[in-house]
């Protein structure tokens, strides 16, 4: 099986930086591109949505939500006892993998178009779903058994709820929702056609700043690795169950499979430095993204697929 | 031309603080505030502001020397446990002591 030449993207960015050149994107690309996915991933979902009936699909919820908050309390543990971390480092690491990565989805979306497997187009909901439980049951592991300290749950809200990343998905989503493919044709080829070529720009940075953070694994150590790539294969795993459990196709549970590995390194990153500012910062990024982000757009999709075929396999 | 002796704060630290210190120096009584996206090393290692979670900022406040240190000692019991935070005080001239 050839790599996808997103993934090659990303190896060019992951080269870039160990070779220590001076490639960047422009900070406002950067940001261009982001906004570009998050809408074009909402749109795609919301279009779907409206064909979807709601019997099926809030059960599901329900279900991923659940996930999203039994994940996070598996790992803490793990991170406690195994990795000797203390309350707060573990807290804000656990809320890392509970929460989920866009770019590591837009990457399975891809993958799965390569190799024509069909999920569930409405399966960007549950990216917005998966984002925020895992913030919050970290943010409650942290506190936990500390009194003295009050929890600002409204700015927190605001911070986790209206960040970029839930506000263009669900803004997507309703978009396409409410507007429907007719209305949405003539913007397909921006938003549907292009994704993958702006995704491919996007891993290009997105290498570039994973390899960053590689001389800080270095100081932080071997647990870190072995963490950011055992934990991932662990939540796949109950992913995929997950998915069939609740009657997902073999696509649909690839993703969810995917969602549930991936960890997250923009919204819970901003949250937690708010919410739990003793927890240090490069050790959840460095596990992150960069251990877990590469290992499992190189490495994990594929191997997510399979795990998929497993668990569908009567 | 002269001049009116005024305070200029310096606090160089994360971006996730922002919101919270414009907030903050505007009730600890300063009339307004600049900031910059900066970049940098320091003790906490180098800053390169190549990711969004990772960012540094500039905040600049001129005011009087009660107002600076008002917002010195408040940013210094807040923040300085958890958060990378730099701050100084210089003595400057402003031409509209008004304004400050």
């Amino acid at each position: 099986m050839g790599l996808d030449p997103v993934v090659l993207f990303f190896l060019l960015g992951v080269a870039a930086r160990l070779l220590r050149t001076d490639l960047r994107l422009p900070e406002a690309l950067y940001e261009g591109l982001s906004i570009y996915l998050l809408l074009a991933i909402g749109l795609k979902g919301g279009v779907e949505l409206a064909r979807q009936p709601l019997a099926t699909v809030l059960p599901q919820s329900v279900a991923v939500v659940l996930l999203g908050l039994a994940l996070p309390l598996l790992a803490f543990p793990v991170l406690r006892r195994i990795g000797r971390l203390d309350r707060y480092d573990a807290a804000a690491i656990a809320a890392h993998y509970g929460s989920v990565s866009m770019v590591t989805y837009a990457v399975a979306v891809a993958y799965l178009g390569d190799i024509g497997v069909d999920y569930e187009p409405y399966l960007p909901l549950f990216v917005v779903l998966l984002e925020v439980p895992g913030i919050v049951v970290g943010i409650l592991l942290a506190k936990l058994g500390e009194p003295t300290r009050r929890i600002d749950w409204q700015s927190l809200a605001h911070e986790v709820l209206l960040g970029r990343s839930i506000l263009l998905l669900s803004g997507g989503l309703l978009i396409g929702w409410i507007a429907g493919p007719q209305a949405l044709a003539p913007q397909a080829q921006l938003f549907f056609d292009l994704f993958k070529g702006v995704l491919a720009l996007f891993m290009l940075e997105m290498g570039i700043v994973a390899a960053g953070r590689i001389r800080e694994l270095r100081r932080t150590g071997a647990f870190l690795v072995a963490f950011g790539t055992l934990v991932p294969l662990a939540f796949a795993v109950i992913g995929a169950f997950t998915g069939r459990l609740i009657g997902l196709s073999l696509g649909g549970t690839t993703l969810l499979a995917t969602l549930a590995a991936s960890a997250s390194y923009i919204a819970a990153p901003a949250a937690m430095r708010i919410a739990v500012p003793q927890a240090n910062p490069s050790l959840s990024l460095a596990a992150a993204l960069g251990v877990t982000f590469p290992f499992n757009v190189v490495i994990g999709i594929a191997f997510y697929h399979w795990l998929a075929t497993q668990v569908h396999a009567p | 031309m002269s001049t009116h002796p005024r305070k200029l704060v310096v606090i160089i630290t994360e971006s996730a603080l922002e919101q919270a210190l414009a907030r903050e120096v505007i009730d600890l009584g300063a009339h307004g505030y600049t900031i910059a996206d900066v970049r940098g090393r320091g003790s906490q290692g180098t800053r390169e502001a190549a990711w969004e979670a990772d960012r540094n900022i500039r905040i600049e406040v001129i005011c009087d020397e009660q107002v600076a240190q008002r917002i010195a000692q408040s940013l210094r019991e807040k923040y300085y446990d958890d958060f990378a935070m730099t701050l100084y005080i210089a003595d400057i001239g402003v031409l509209r002591p008004e304004k400050f």
